[in-house]
């Protein structure tokens, strides 16, 4: 059953206030969600001027300055910073997103900051991603196919073939769609969300791979499948421009004309 | 582990766009049109029980508060079923692209202000 309101160790209350060092001549307030499970308080927010004069484009540049220069304890996950690693998803301004591909600019007024929506947060921005993951594991995301491969030579595709794979390889995995998304929010324990779904459709669409029927068995599940009710929240906040919602309705469109 | 972990919020941070405005909205038109189903199954039943009950509950609706009633009503009709149409073309595979999405989804809004204005007009008039 959907639970509408947090509960009563997840409400949040305001928290410190950091000010920029004096001079700063541009200055902007980033307000955080913070929760450390070190010690017995709720999640606060806390909120940190930050001098956008001396600091890079981008929300990660601003969250790396922070924790440089204001508050060495906050966390959050980053690594390539050119969005191709997934590691720095968040939500940002109330859409999901990757903090190293927003720009600061996009957003009036003060930047506010969460974690990946209805997760369990290990430690200020970093949601417990271990769900997502093993539902991703349950897909079985490699290629299984009756033949060896030729000797020598990779599995060929035709232009087209491969063509269909466009919009579907380029997933980074951050989980912004499938977090994005209420219906995955009410029911992650059994519907498998947007971003687990695209992969499942990038082995249903692959000309490579011959267990199409066994993906579309297992797929075929009211819960696992059917509780994309078409929102679109997926598609609308994906940082990569991918479409989740019409995977899903590949797959939906594959299972119905089986 | 200290403590149990938080749960990160979500609808109460999460912006309001179209895309899941008009999913909840095509949700609350569905349990409108449900209830005002009685509506209509009372208004039958009453025309097959009697011309006073039938004088009363067509009263009922009559009044300014019935109308309105009437009119939510079929707002909600009127949307339900266009964006009905959005869903059946969206499982068929058409119009899920993002700017696709927006554009029809405009157009359903726009249709049903046009379509219930033009309903009570022609009942007004």
């Amino acid at each position: 059953m959907a639970e509408f309101t947090l509960p009563a160790n997840s409400k949040m209350s305001s928290g410190a206030y950091h000010k920029a060092p004096e001079g700063s001549s541009n200055v902007r307030v980033f307000q955080i969600y913070r929760w450390s499970p070190d010690d017995d308080e709720n999640p606060r927010l806390d909120k940190f001027e930050v001098d956008l004069d001396d600091c890079g484009p981008m929300v990660l540049d601003a969250l790396i300055k922070i924790k440089s220069e204001q508050d060495s304890s906050l966390t959050f996950r980053r690594s390539c910073r050119e969005g191709i690693c997934g590691s720095c998803s968040m939500n940002i301004d109330g859409t999901n997103t990757l903090a190293c591909l927003k720009s600061i600019d996009e957003v009036k007024g003060e930047v506010k900051i969460f974690p990946l929506p209805h997760m369990p947060v290990v430690k200020d921005l970093v949601p417990d991603l271990s769900n997502a993951y093993r539902q991703l594991a349950s897909i079985e995301p490699w290629l299984k196919s009756d033949k060896d491969a030729p000797e020598g030579e990779e599995r060929r595709q035709s232009p087209e073939e491969r063509e269909k794979l466009d919009g579907l390889w380029e997933c980074v995995l951050c989980f912004s769609c499938s977090t994005a998304c209420p219906s995955y929010w009410w029911n992650s324990d059994e519907y498998l969300g947007p971003a687990v779904l695209l992969q499942a459709y990038r082995w249903v669409a692959d000309s490579r791979d011959d267990s199409t029927d066994e993906r579309l068995d297992a797929l075929d599940d009211s819960f696992a499948l059917y509780r994309c009710h078409t929102i679109m929240n997926c598609a609308k906040t994906c940082p990569k421009g991918l479409n989740p919602g019409k995977a899903i309705a590949g797959i939906k469109s594959e299972i119905a004309s089986r | 582990m200290a403590r149990t972990r938080p749960l990160s919020p979500h609808l109460q941070v999460y912006r309001p766009q179209l895309t899941s405005m008009m999913s909840i909205a095509h949700r609350a038109s569905g349990i409108v049109l449900t209830t005002g189903t009685v509506l209509l199954a009372a208004w039958l039943v009453a025309l097959a029980h009697s011309a006073e009950s039938y004088e009363m509950v067509s009263g009922l609706l009559a009044h300014p508060l019935g109308q309105f009633v009437l009119f939510g009503y079929s707002a909600a009709l009127i949307y339900h079923a266009l964006n009905g149409i959005r869903h059946l073309a969206w499982d068929l595979g058409y119009g899920l692209t993002i700017p696709e999405v927006y554009r029809n989804g405009h157009i359903v809004l726009f249709l049903t202000m046009v379509l219930t204005a033009g309903l009570w007009a022609a009942v007004w008039m």
